[in-house]
C-alpha cells in the first residue's frame, strides 16, 4: 500500500526512468531461469549484458601479487585510516594520476591527459548525468545519433529534464552519422523552439560496435564548433577496440583541430567496460572547459568513488607493465570472442554489422522478420527468448529507426556457454528457414487442400496467432 | 545563449560560503605537530578519528574480507560485476542489524525498506527528487549542516524554509516556530512537502526530546507532508538523555502502517559513527514502497562499490565487533568533549549542553565587538588568522542569533586538542584590546572593512538584514 501520489514528486510516481519497457521481460525470463552449465542447462542464456568477463583472471593474479594495494591486509593496513577519513572530491591524486596514465595508454599514448581535469563520477551514468546537469538547463535538449545505448533515455533525462533529439542513422550507410543528418535534426529542433545544447555520443559506439573513423569526427566537431554547441563523447569502450580503424579519441582530435573550441569538449570515461569493474562505480567526466571541470567536481560529492577503490586502483593502475599487458589483452581476447561469435553466425547464414569493438554485435535478422515492422521485430524477440532461450535486446531498445536488429552480448560468459548459444541459434535459425519454405509452399497449396499437418512452429504457438495465418482461416 | 547550465554559473551549491572558506584557509596553512606547529588547527571537520585501532585491529583477524574471499574461495569476479542497485544482500541485511543495534533494539529495520546510495549526501539528494518537484519547499530546524544547502536544493530546485530556533530554549523546536516557517512558506508561495530534522542534531549535538519527536509528527501528520530524519550521527550519542529515533516513537504512538509512518523516513550513513566517510555509505530507509522503488531506481547515479559493500556486511555482521565498537567510542567520544567543555569553561567561554556529535555548539556571543553577525564574522577571521583555528561560525549553519560557534572535537588527537584550547586561552586572556598594538589595530580595521562575503546575500529565503548595514 502507498499513500497518496500527490505527496510524492512527479519524478518518483512517473515513468520515465524507463524501467517499465517491454524489454525488461527479457531480463526476467532470464532471472526466471538462468541458464547453468550443470545445474539449468536448459535454462536462458544472458547476451543482453554487455560486461567484460574476459581479464577478471589478470587482475586477480596481480592483486594476488600485490597485497599492499588493500587497506585491509597486513601490508596495506597502515594507510587504512587515512583512505578511511579520506571525502574530498578531488580524488586521490595518485587516483586520478593513475587513471590519467591509464586513459593515455588506452589511446596508445597519443594524447595527454591532464590529472585535474579528471573528475570522479558514480560510474558512467553518473558521469553523463553530471554533464547534461553542467551543460543544459531543464527542457534544453541533447543531439544523439541512432541507435543508442538505451539506458541514455533514464540517465540523460530523467532527473535533469534535458530532452533526447535522435539524430536517425541507418543500415544504408552502416548506421553512421552524416552531416545532412545532424544539419536536419538541428534544424527541426530550432523550427520547434527547442534548445540545442550539444551533441552526444558513444565511441566505440554501443550498440553498434564500431569506431568513429577520422572523417566522421572531424564532421562531428566542425558542426558542434559552427553551432557552438556540446560534444560529449562517452568513451567508456576505449579499450576494447581491436580492429582498424583502431581507436580515434576526441582528444586526438582536438590536438589536430586547433580551431574547434576546447570548452565545449567533454569526455565520459569508465572502468566498468574495459576493465570489467562495474561493480567499483568508477566514472570519470574529463572535461577541456574548466567551469566544467569544477562544476562537475562539486557534483562529483553526489557520487564520489569509494576511497577504499580509488586506492586499489591508483596502486593496480600506477603499474605500467600490468597496464600494457592488460590493454594488449582485453584486445586480443575481445578479437577472438567477436571472432568466434561471428563466424558462427556466418556459417548459418546470419550476418552481422561490420564491427570492430565493444563486448557485443549488431546481428541482422532482417531476412527473419515477418515483415518489416517493429511488432514483427518484438514478435521474434519473444521467440528468441521463449524458445531459443537466449536473452538478447532488439533494436527499438536503442531506438534503431529499421527493424530486424538485434545486440547481442559475447563478453559476459566463458567460451562453451557461447559456443551452446550458437548451436541453440542454429538450430532456431535452419528450422526457421525450413518452416519459411514450407509455409511458401504450404500457401500456395492451401487452396488445394485443408488438411496439411505441415504447421509452422510459429502459427502453433497461441500467442503468434496473426490475421496471416492458415490456422485461423481454417 | 548561456553556454554552460544554470547550475553550473550560480552559486546554489554554496561552496562560497563562510564554511568552505575557513576550509580554504586551512589548505594553505594546516597545522603539524613537527612540520608546522604554526599553522591552522582543523576544527570545522566533523570527522570521528578516535576509533580507527578498533576497525584496524578487526581487518588484522579478518582477512578474507579484505581479500576478496569468502570461505576460501575467492570472489573476486562476483565483486567486480556486481552492480546491482539491490545492493549486496549480505551488506543491507547487516546495516538494517546495525541501525537496529544503534537504536537498543528497541525498533527494528527491513532491509527490503533500504536503499544504498553514495553517503548521506546522495541520500539526501534522493529523498528530494523523490519527495519534491522543483520549487517546492522543506522546512528545516535552525540551525542547520551548511551542506543540506547544496545537497537538498541545487540540482533539485528545492527550497528551504528555515524553523527559526533560538538559544532562549536550548534551540528546540517549539509547535509555533512549526506553524510560523510554515505560514512563512505560503506567503512566499511556495508548497511545503516536509520537514527535514537532524537527529542527533549537527550543529548543536543535541539528541532530539520525545516531545519534539511528537511534536513534529503531530504536526507532519496533520499538514500531511513528509518527516526526513537524518540520523548519521545516532551512533555518537555518549550521554543522557540516550537516542531516541523517530522510528521508536512512531512505534510508541501505535502508528506503524499508518499513512504517518509511510511518510516518515530515515536518511543514515556510516560516515560519522564508524568513522568512514571516504567509504561513501548512505542509507535512506522509507516505509513507502514507491520511494523506495524510485530511490532505489536513483542510486544508479551513485551506488557503494561492491568491494566496500562486501568488506563492510563482513565487519557489521560481527556482533561482537558492532557492540563493543559502539560502547568503546561513545566512552572515547565522552571523554574528548568533557575536554573541549572543560577547557572552554575554564577561559569563561560556555556551550551547548549536548549529549553526541562531534562537535560542541560554543557561546562567543560575550566575545563578540556587537550584536551583529559582521562582528561574528569579525570575531571568526580573528580566530582563524590571529588564534589559528578553524571553527565554523553560526551564521553559516543558518543561527539567527549571532556569536554561536561549532567546533570539533573528534578529528585531531589530544596533544592538538590541548594546543587549540591554549591559544584559545592566549587569545581571551591575552592582551586586552587596549594594549593591542597598532599595526593589530589597523589590521582589524581592514578586516572590518572587507566586504562581507558574498554568501550572506546568496542564502536562500534570508529574513535577515544584511550586515553591510
Amino acid at each position: 500500500m502507498s499513500l497518496d501520489k500527490n505527496l510524492l514528486s512527479k519524478l518518483a510516481v512517473g515513468d520515465k526512468h524507463g524501467e517499465d519497457s517491454p524489454y525488461f521481460d527479457g531480463w526476467k525470463a532470464y532471472d526466471n531461469n538462468p541458464f547453468h552449465p550443470e545445474h539449468n542447462p536448459q535454462g536462458v542464456i544472458q547476451m543482453g549484458l554487455a560486461e567484460n568477463q574476459l581479464c577478471s583472471d589478470l587482475i586477480k593474479d596481480w592483486i594476488k601479487a600485490n597485497p599492499h594495494a588493500s587497506i585491509c591486509t597486513a601490508e596495506g593496513i597502515d594507510g587504512f585510516s587515512d583512505i578511511a577519513v579520506f571525502q574530498d572530491y578531488h580524488g586521490l591524486k595518485q587516483f586520478r594520476q593513475a587513471i590519467a596514465a591509464f586513459m593515455e595508454r588506452a589511446r596508445g599514448g597519443r594524447v595527454r591527459f591532464e590529472e585535474e581535469r579528471v573528475v570522479m563520477s558514480g560510474g558512467a551514468t553518473g558521469a553523463n548525468e553530471t554533464l547534461m546537469f553542467c551543460l543544459a538547463d531543464r527542457g534544453d535538449a541533447f543531439l544523439v545519433p541512432t541507435p543508442y545505448y538505451a539506458a541514455f533515455d533514464r540517465d540523460l533525462s530523467w532527473r535533469t529534464g534535458v530532452r533526447i533529439i535522435p539524430v536517425e542513422c541507418n543500415s544504408s550507410n552502416n548506421f553512421q552519422v552524416t552531416k545532412q543528418a545532424l544539419e536536419s535534426a538541428y534544424l527541426n529542433a530550432q523550427e520547434t523552439g527547442i534548445k540545442i545544447k550539444g551533441l552526444i555520443l558513444a565511441n566505440p559506439s554501443n550498440p553498434l560496435g564500431t569506431s568513429l573513423g577520422r572523417e566522421t569526427l572531424q564532421t562531428l566537431m566542425d558542426f558542434i564548433n559552427d553551432k557552438q554547441i556540446h560534444l560529449v563523447c562517452d568513451e567508456i569502450y576505449a579499450a576494447t577496440v581491436f580492429a582498424e580503424p583502431g581507436f580515434i579519441s576526441v582528444a586526438e582530435m582536438i590536438q589536430e583541430m586547433d580551431h574547434v573550441n576546447r570548452d565545449l569538449i567533454h569526455i565520459v570515461y569508465s572502468l566498468s567496460k574495459d576493465m570489467g569493474l562495474p561493480g567499483f562505480r568508477v566514472g570519470v567526466v574529463y572535461s577541456y572547459n574548466d567551469a566544467v571541470v569544477t562544476c562537475a567536481r562539486r557534483m562529483s560529492s553526489f557520487g564520489l568513488v569509494s576511497s577504499q577503490t580509488q586506492s586499489f586502483l591508483a596502486a593496480m593502475l600506477s603499474d605500467q607493465s600490468f597496464v600494457d599487458n592488460f590493454l594488449k589483452e582485453v584486445s586480443k581476447r575481445v578479437a577472438k570472442r567477436h571472432l568466434i561469435f561471428t563466424e558462427g553466425l556466418k556459417e548459418m547464414g546470419v550476418s552481422c554489422l561490420r564491427s570492430n569493438a565493444g563486448l557485443f554485435v549488431l546481428m541482422d535478422l532482417r531476412q527473419m522478420l515477418r515483415d518489416q515492422t517493429f511488432e514483427s521485430e518484438m514478435a521474434l524477440w519473444r521467440i528468441i527468448i521463449d524458445k531459443v532461450k537466449i536473452n538478447i535486446s532488439p533494436g527499438s531498445s536503442f531506438h534503431c529507426s529499421e527493424p530486424g536488429w538485434f545486440r547481442v552480448c559475447f563478453a559476459n560468459m566463458d567460451e562453451d556457454t557461447l559456443q551452446t548459444a550458437l548451436q541453440r541459434m542454429k538450430s532456431f535459425v535452419l528450422r526457421h528457414r525450413e518452416n519459411k519454405k514450407k509455409r511458401k509452399s504450404f500457401q500456395e497449396n492451401l487452396k488445394l487442400s485443408f488438411s496439411s499437418k505441415m504447421y509452422d512452429e510459429h502459427v502453433r504457438s497461441p500467442r503468434l496467432l496473426s490475421p496471416h495465418s492458415p490456422l485461423v482461416r481454417t | 545563449m548561456g553556454i554552460l547550465s544554470r547550475k553550473a554559473t550560480c552559486n546554489t551549491h554554496g561552496q562560497d560560503s563562510s564554511y568552505f572558506l575557513g576550509w580554504e584557509e586551512y589548505e594553505k596553512n594546516p597545522y603539524d605537530e613537527v612540520k608546522n606547529p604554526d599553522g591552522i588547527i582543523q576544527m570545522g571537520l566533523a570527522e570521528n578519528q578516535l576509533s580507527f585501532d578498533l576497525t584496524e585491529s578487526w581487518l588484522a583477524k579478518n582477512p578474507e574480507a579484505a581479500n576478496f574471499e569468502r570461505e576460501g574461495q575467492s570472489i573476486f569476479r562476483e565483486l567486480a560485476l556486481f552492480q546491482d542497485y539491490h545492493g549486496l544482500p549480505s551488506f543491507k541485511n547487516a546495516m538494517a542489524d546495525f541501525m537496529s543495534e544503534n537504536r537498543g533494539n528497541r525498533v527494528s529495520f527491513d532491509p527490503k525498506k533500504l536503499v544504498l546510495t553514495a553517503g548521506a549526501t546522495s541520500a539526501n539528494e534522493t529523498l528530494m527528487f523523490c519527495l519534491a518537484d522543483p520549487g517546492e519547499a522543506f522546512l528545516l530546524p535552525t540551525p542547520y549542516y551548511p551542506g543540506f544547502d547544496r545537497d537538498l536544493k541545487w540540482r533539485t530546485g528545492v527550497e528551504i524554509v528555515p524553523i527559526q530556533c533560538t538559544s532562549a530554549n536550548g534551540f528546540r523546536i517549539t509547535k509555533s516556530a512549526l506553524e510560523e516557517a510554515y505560514k512563512q512558506a505560503q506567503k512566499l508561495n511556495l508548497k511545503v512537502k516536509g520537514v527535514l530534522i537532524t537527529n542527533p542534531s549537527n550543529p548543536l549535538g543535541t539528541t532530539t526530546t520525545r516531545t519534539e519527536l511528537n511534536r513534529l509528527l503531530d504536526f507532519v501528520s496533520r499538514k500531511n507532508i513528509h518527516l526526513i530524519s537524518d540520523e548519521i550521527y545516532s551512533g555518537t550519542v555518549f550521554t543522557s538523555p540516550g537516542f531516541i529515533s523517530v522510528m521508536e516513537v512512531l512505534k510508541e504512538k501505535k502508528f506503524e502502517n499508518t499513512d504517518v509512518s509511510k511518510r516518515v523516513h530515515i536518511v543514515y550513513s556510516l560516515s560519522k559513527d564508524l568513522g568512514l566517510p571516504g567509504f561513501r555509505v548512505g542509507v535512506i530507509y522509507s516505509n513507502d514502497d514507491i520511494v523506495v522503488a524510485a530511490a532505489t531506481k536513483m542510486s544508479s547515479f551513485g551506488l557503494i562499490s561492491s568491494q566496500t559493500q562486501y568488506l563492510l556486511s563482513a565487519l557489521l555482521s560481527d556482533k561482537n565487533f558492532t557492540k563493543n565498537y559502539l560502547k568503546e567510542n561513545q566512552i572515547r567520544l565522552k571523554n574528548r568533549h568533557d575536554k573541549l567543555v572543560s577547557g572552554l569553561e575554564a577561559v569563561g567561554i560556555e556551550c551547548l549542553k549536548s549529549n553526541a556529535g562531534l562537535f560542541c555548539w560554543v557561546d562567543m556571543r560575550h566575545l563578540l565587538r556587537s550584536n551583529t553577525f559582521e562582528a561574528e564574522i569579525e570575531l571568526w577571521k580573528n580566530i582563524i588568522y590571529d588564534v589559528k583555528l578553524n571553527i565554523s561560525p553560526g551564521s553559516s549553519c543558518h543561527c539567527n542569533e549571532p556569536g554561536w560557534f561549532r567546533v570539533c572535537f573528534a578529528n585531531m588527537n589530544e596533544e592538538t586538542l590541548k594546543v587549540a584550547l591554549n591559544r584559545l586561552k592566549m587569545f581571551v586572556d591575552g592582551p586586552s584590546s587596549t594594549t593591542r598594538s597598532q599595526s593589530e589595530h589597523q589590521r582589524l580595521k581592514t578586516l572590518r572593512k572587507m566586504k562581507v562575503s558574498n554568501w550572506v546575500f546568496r542564502l536562500s529565503f534570508q529574513d535577515r538584514e544584511p550586515e553591510e548595514r
